[in-house]
């Protein structure tokens, strides 16, 4: 029965797709796009390919995890959960649902366009040890800075402003940066576009 | 040493893993000490990213645990540069600038090795990371700027190590371009020491003493003690889990 198979592989791929991330537990696998492939090799045996947002990104082992329970869960009898680095995971994989999910959150979603913003002039905010002012006061942050940010701005998710500031690179984890609204003054991640 | 050994201790891929494993784990010390928690988090997630590359390239070639916990000093591969301590934070930021740029410049070459095409992303926001800081401390206070021409001085002969080609490194069949890479580099950071208003030093890549021997297995003297510190309690509780 073929469709039978399909179905129960469907609801298989709906599982798996559905475990949260462990670190951003507002998206699923499947909105994060970190969800390859699920397929039967043999009766009862599913073979799942996940791939990682950073090459070095500690909840891979807990995702492979919780796919493998929740599948077992669902009738699977041997479950065998492999990485794949290729093509390399990009934030434009990232669902439009996802992006919803991850702004309601309080997290500012990646642009589209994945790491290209990287090559723009990127927003550089230099103080002493924090963003520079939105005036622009300190010269390395003025370069290009504006014009990045006037193409496409990163909004604040909690009022929506545009006037944000970088504070660090890096953030609570090595996929998003840590910015400042100057209008609202939260501070929000941002999922850095890669 | 036995013949696969020595074929193992030859393979590129052992020079790589052990670039981002040893840079890794030094950033990895600036965990309570960073100048600002934002620093903090930042160092760490670079070493993690680094972490993660090790883990992948050390997956090619054998088990990750007994390559990173059970080797000795004269068997790792790493070149020099990414073993020499953090010292202040200029240091560090140095440090970051020069091997960023040539591992993106180097992966960014590797167009064939899954591993390499998704880390060069990551290792472009560790380079921008460690240019925008490099600006900010030379082009900052005299003290800064003070410290920051000194680690660009006494890191800079280990830079030539850099670009002694990594036999067998391929892609497609085709030797890694080393020349325009040491090219592209060179340029990179002249222009952004120029910006950070830091001297590029003149004195040879290579002095007396030659720097840059990691590659054949010759380490300056304190990565003896980041070994000890990285490998002991691997070695003296077998198996250890948490």
């Amino acid at each position: 029965m073929v469709v039978m198979a399909d179905e129960r592989l469907r609801r298989m791929r709906e599982v798996a797709g559905s475990v949260p991330d462990p670190e951003l537990p507002a998206v699923s696998l499947a909105e994060l796009g970190v969800l390859r492939m699920l397929r039967e090799t043999s009766a009862g045996h599913i073979e799942v390919e996940l791939t990682p947002t950073y090459t070095g990104c500690p909840a891979l082992a807990s995702m492979a995890e919780d796919v493998e329970r929740v599948l077992r869960e669902h009738g699977a009898q041997h479950v065998t959960v492999r990485t794949v680095l290729t093509p390399p995971w990009s934030t434009d994989d990232i669902t439009d649902e996802g992006r919803r999910k991850l702004a309601e959150f309080g997290i500012a979603p990646p642009r589209p366009g994945g790491g290209q913003h990287r090559t723009e002039p990127v927003v550089v905010a230099l103080g002493a040890t924090r963003g520079a002012p939105a005036d622009g006061s300190d010269e390395h942050a003025a370069e290009g800075s504006q014009l990045a940010e006037a193409v496409d701005p990163i909004r604040c998710p909690r009022c929506g402003s545009t006037a944000t500031s970088l504070l660090s690179r890096f953030s609570s984890t090595a996929c998003k940066a840590l910015r400042r609204c100057d209008t609202c003054r939260e501070p929000f991640d941002h999922f850095k576009e890669l | 040493m036995t013949d696969s050994t020595a074929a193992l201790l030859a393979r590129p891929e052992l020079a790589l893993a052990d670039d981002a494993l040893v840079l890794s784990h030094r950033l990895g010390e600036w965990a309570g000490h960073a100048p600002v928690l934002e620093e903090e988090v930042a160092l760490a997630n670079i070493a993690l990213d680094l972490l993660g590359q090790a883990r992948a390239l050390y997956g090619e070639l054998g088990d990750e645990d007994e390559l990173a916990y059970l080797r000795e000093e004269r068997q790792f591969r790493n070149c020099q540069l990414t073993e020499q301590p953090n010292g202040d934070f200029a240091t560090t930021i140095v440090r970051q600038l020069f091997f960023s740029r040539w591992q993106e410049l180097l992966y960014g070459q590797l167009t064939d090795r899954p591993l390499a095409v998704k880390a060069v992303k990551e290792v472009a926001y560790h380079r921008d990371h460690a240019e925008h800081w490099t600006l900010r401390l030379g082009d900052g206070t005299p003290e800064s700027h003070e410290r920051a021409q000194r680690a660009v001085d006494d890191l800079w002969r280990y830079t030539g190590e850099l670009f002694q080609p990594l036999e067998g490194l391929t892609v497609e069949g085709h030797p890694v371009d080393w020349d325009t890479l040491r090219v592209s580099w060179d340029g990179y950071v002249a222009d952004v020491l120029d910006r950070a208003t830091l001297r590029v030093p003149e004195s040879p890549r290579q002095s007396g003493w030659r720097a840059g021997a990691g590659r054949q297995g010759l380490h300056t003297e304190s990565f003896g003690r980041m070994l000890a510190e990285m490998q002991h309690l691997h070695r003296s509780h077998p198996g250890a889990r948490w």
